[in-house]
């Protein structure tokens, strides 16, 4: 049935590269075609899934990260890389009986980057489980009446984002809470999976590979009821997340009029410029409340590295960060926490090595 | 008063009356283990006890040994003297020793029977309130009806027996049963058996009139009833999980011959836990049946998901103003050409109002526009012809939809666009440009007479159409808080989409939307992306096969 087509790439390397090619491209049929034809000749398909697929998913967010691409071209190359999933899906070589229990894969509310979810729920169905694959940003009450109605072992969720992560800690309460054990991935959870456990979840996994295997290898255990969640996070007793996140307009709104008064370069920005201005500051804001909420100033001073990193990479000045930050701290002034994070994000700036761009676990 | 006398030396002479007569039993030995004393008390107790016996003969084992223990005081011993205790007969004695320097220990009996039994009973209401509370917890913590099942079976057999049976009422001529063994994992499987064979399992499985727990002759029972690997049933009981008004089944609790059977008390508790798991599959059950409902109903009201037909992409997205809903008052369908070469037609509308009851109207809008299909090549026949049908409904709702035939020529797509009281499309030309689609007409279930103008559309390959709902820029956010998204953001978003696969538009659209609103309250969002595909390279109709080549 292929006859007229070339067999494709042997070398799991070489996939790799003309898959890029075709994705970097907008190619939707040489991608799928290449997928199909790697299987017809005999490939793994986990192996095309996680050795060939997933790492052009990668790459294109770090060509995104460093301005070699736009968000609407990263928008098309993940649309791509996601039909040349459902190709392999559908291709014979994928078909399997599903043998083993069932399992729910979603991604947390509010989360767009579907892929990684994607392929770990394709990867669990090949390796013979039943998978219930909900797809990007579930509402917590989707996913619990899901739960209730099909009982699965586990929830396996996804966040890449780490302003999800209070989010994500109230949908891994709410899963629990039910009975379901939850395992975690995606960048949102921080190097090493650092924020999984605070978080409390039953496991962390880096990769879809690993979290397969560790779901096979070890099945996690009902949670038992009855957990408190604030006693995972006893620092939130001093609300300050509650106040900055319920006053986030309000100040965003006093940093942008602060701005104004001190910056005068503010004066001759457009529209467009004030409103990514603004739409910064609130990601600063966003970052601040996550920060307070797992009390990790790192999550703070990374966030404040890699923006400066991706302003300069867009040819962006981050001169307007430090006032930015500035401001922020004269408005908190009476929250300690906050005060003590703005004033680390501030010598951030100040280091030379401020303009490095950490991993990806921003938006 | 104790510790003031020494009764190894004289003072027994001049007090032997009051020992005697001391309520609790006092007996006193020797260094080498020979009774010196004992009080009518101990005399009593142990009748073999008398003065020059040794205690190895006259007293029981544990306390003869507590005495050679004590007989040789270890050097800078603990001051507080240890306290022995064992049965004396039926009874319960704690011993307490006090140590003559000579040797001569004088041993108080104190009878701790009553003291024990109310602690032991203290101990075992908590052990059983503790694993009521955990029952609950478990329990109530899901609407699942098999885990509710599994959990009944596992703490009744961890708890309760030595093995559980949780009988669910008939289903066809099969009964359900999960079976779990001690410790071991509740398996499911079900029987073809006659649920009269076992005494009691019908009149628990009617769950009324309500029936006592029964006790049942392990004899009398079928194979099916006892677990594989289970050996011989010592005792079995059969008690109804009561439901809400509803029998949600029976609970079969076995014991092994080698162990004890159940008493009284234990059957009244295996009552409260079975009183607390029928409410919980109860309630599952109901929640299940619920459920099973909602979604035959939903599933027409759902949103479809669009894919390429006929070589045009289409691409849709939803999200409802609620997001523990997953209907509202938007809604959008594609309906394929019935035959070759001609349009496809695609349908996006809004119907004032929000929620299940708009989302009832979109059916019915669904439904006669689906009805409508042979006239789709006149828009303006078609929506005046919904408009009578919506005007002779009962509805007092009106809305306003879009309807757009797209059919592929060559590598392009023709459309023909027409809006009734609707934001007219966009079109995304290859070059980033956006147009907007010049069509305009009345909204549709308001008036009697209804107005429309079509356009007609060219999409050149990798050109898109954008139908949407004033959802999105009617959406108030960003990052101040209270600006509305409006047009002109739709179109500088979507000036960034040109030549993106259809999906990636609708992603794109939807994430920069939700952004914007955050956490704060949305209507109700549509959109459906029509695209002429950027490569003359067709996938076949369902979009994930391998396509051909188009001539």
């Amino acid at each position: 049935m292929s006859t007229e087509l070339r067999s494709a790439p042997r070398r799991t390397a070489d996939l790799e590269a003309a898959l890029w090619d075709a994705v970097f491209a907008g190619d939707e049929y040489t991608a799928t075609d290449l997928v199909q034809r790697a299987l017809d000749d005999g490939a793994d398909p986990e192996s095309v899934l996680l050795d060939v697929i997933a790492p052009v998913q990668f790459k294109v967010g770090e060509e995104w990260a460093a301005n070699r691409m736009t968000v609407a071209q990263e928008h098309a190359a993940t649309a791509i890389n996601d039909r040349a999933v459902a190709a392999l899906s559908l291709h014979a070589a994928s078909r399997t009986v599903a043998g083993r229990g069932r399992i729910t894969v979603a991604c947390v509310d509010g989360e767009w980057h579907a892929l990684p979810a994607r392929l770990l729920a394709e990867v669990l169905r090949l390796r013979g489980w039943r998978v219930d694959y909900l797809g990007a940003q579930v509402p917590v009450p989707h996913l619990i009446a899901h739960l209730h109605r099909t009982g699965p072992e586990l929830v396996a969720l996804s966040s890449s984002i780490a302003t999800r992560l209070p989010t994500a800690h109230a949908t891994i309460t709410a899963c629990q809470a039910v009975g379901v054990p939850v395992v975690v991935g995606g960048a949102a959870f921080g190097p090493g999976g650092r924020y999984a456990e605070l978080l409390g979840a039953d496991a962390w996994a880096p990769d879809a590979r690993s979290a397969a295997d560790r779901i096979q290898r070890d099945p996690l255990k009902r949670p038992v009821p009855g957990h408190q969640p604030i006693d995972d996070l006893p620092h939130l007793d001093d609300q300050e997340y509650t106040m900055v996140t319920r006053t986030r307009t309000s100040l965003v709104r006093a940093v942008m009029r602060g701005l104004d008064q001190g910056f005068p370069a503010m004066l001759r920005y457009s529209d467009l410029q004030r409103e990514r201005t603004a739409e910064d500051v609130a990601h600063i804001v966003d970052f601040l409340a996550t920060a307070l909420y797992l009390d990790d100033a790192d999550l703070f001073t990374d966030f404040i590295a890699w923006t400066a990193g991706i302003l300069t990479a867009r040819g962006v000045p981050a001169h307007s960060l430090p006032p930015a930050l500035r401001l922020l701290a004269g408005e908190l002034k009476d929250f300690p926490r906050a005060t003590r994070l703005l004033r680390l994000g501030i010598d951030q700036l100040a280091a030379p090595s401020a303009h490095s761009v950490p991993a990806r676990n921003h938006p | 008063m104790v510790t003031s006398t020494n009764p190894a030396t004289g003072v027994d002479v001049q007090g032997g009356s009051l020992w005697s007569r001391a309520p609790y039993p006092v007996l006193i030995a020797d260094l080498q283990g020979a009774i010196i004393l004992v009080n009518e008390a101990a005399g009593a107790l142990l009748p073999r006890a008398r003065p020059g016996t040794p205690m190895t003969d006259a007293v029981p084992d544990w306390l003869s040994s507590a005495h050679a223990a004590l007989r040789l005081p270890r050097q800078g011993a603990a001051a507080e003297p240890a306290v022995w205790s064992g049965r004396v007969g039926d009874r319960v004695f704690e011993a307490h020793p006090t140590v003559e320097d000579s040797g001569t220990v004088l041993w108080w009996l104190v009878d701790t029977t009553d003291h024990r039994l109310a602690e032991e009973a203290l101990r075992r209401e908590r052990e059983r309130t503790a694993f009521l509370g955990r029952a609950s917890n478990l329990l109530l913590s899901s609407l699942n009806l098999d885990r509710c099942t599994n959990v009944t079976a596992q703490m009744a057999a961890e708890h309760l027996a030595d093995a559980a049976l949780v009988i669910a009422p008939m289903r066809g001529n099969r009964l359900p049963i999960v079976t779990c063994l001690g410790d071991g994992n509740p398996v499911a499987s079900s029987a073809i058996a006659d649920p009269a064979s076992v005494p009691g399992l019908v009149e628990a499985l009617q769950g009324f009139p309500p029936v006592p727990t029964r006790w049942v002759d392990p004899r009398t029972v079928p194979d099916w009833v006892v677990p594989e690997g289970f050996g011989a049933p010592g005792s079995i009981v059969v008690t109804p999980l009561p439901g809400h008004g509803v029998p949600a089944g029976a609970l079969i609790l076995l014991r092994r011959a080698d162990g004890p059977g159940f008493t009284p008390e234990e059957e009244v508790f295996a009552r409260l836990f079975a009183a607390r798991a029928g409410a919980a599959m109860s309630a599952a059950r109901l929640y299940a049946d619920q459920s099973a409902i909602t979604d035959v109903l939903m599933r027409e009201l759902l949103p479809p998901s669009l894919h390429q037909v006929s070589g045009v992409d289409f691409a849709g997205g939803y999200r409802p103003s609620e997001d523990h809903e997953r209907i509202g008052g938007d809604f959008y369908d594609v309906h394929p050409a019935g035959t070759e070469g001609a349009p496809s037609l695609v349908v996006l509308g809004d119907v004032c109002g929000k929620g299940l009851e708009a989302a009832v109207l979109t059916g019915k809008i669904r439904n006669t526009l689906h009805a409508l299909l042979p006239l789709a090549d006149d828009h303006q026949r078609m929506l005046a012809l919904l408009n009578m049908a919506l005007l002779n409904s009962h509805h007092t709702r009106f809305a306003t939809l879009v309807l757009a035939s797209a059919v592929r020529e060559g590598g392009s797509v023709r459309m023909r666009v027409t809006s009734a009281g609707h934001p007219p499309p966009l079109v995304v030309r290859a070059t980033g440009e956006v147009e907007e689609a010049d069509t305009r007409g009345t909204l549709i279930g308001a008036i009697p007479e209804v107005r429309a103008d079509s356009a007609d559309l060219f999409l050149a390959p990798g050109e898109t159409c954008v139908l949407y709902t004033d959802g999105f820029t009617e959406a108030r956010g960003g990052p101040m808080g209270d600006a509305m998204f409006g047009e002109e953001r739709l179109r500088r978003v979507l000036a960034e989409c040109a030549g993106m696969p259809a999906e990636g538009i609708v992603e794109r659209i939807q994430m920069v939307a939700a952004q914007w609103v955050g956490t704060g309250r949305h209507d109700d969002m549509a959109v459906v992306v029509v695209s002429a595909p950027r490569s003359h390279h067709l996938s076949a109709v369902n979009g994930h096969t391998r396509g051909r080549f188009t001539a």
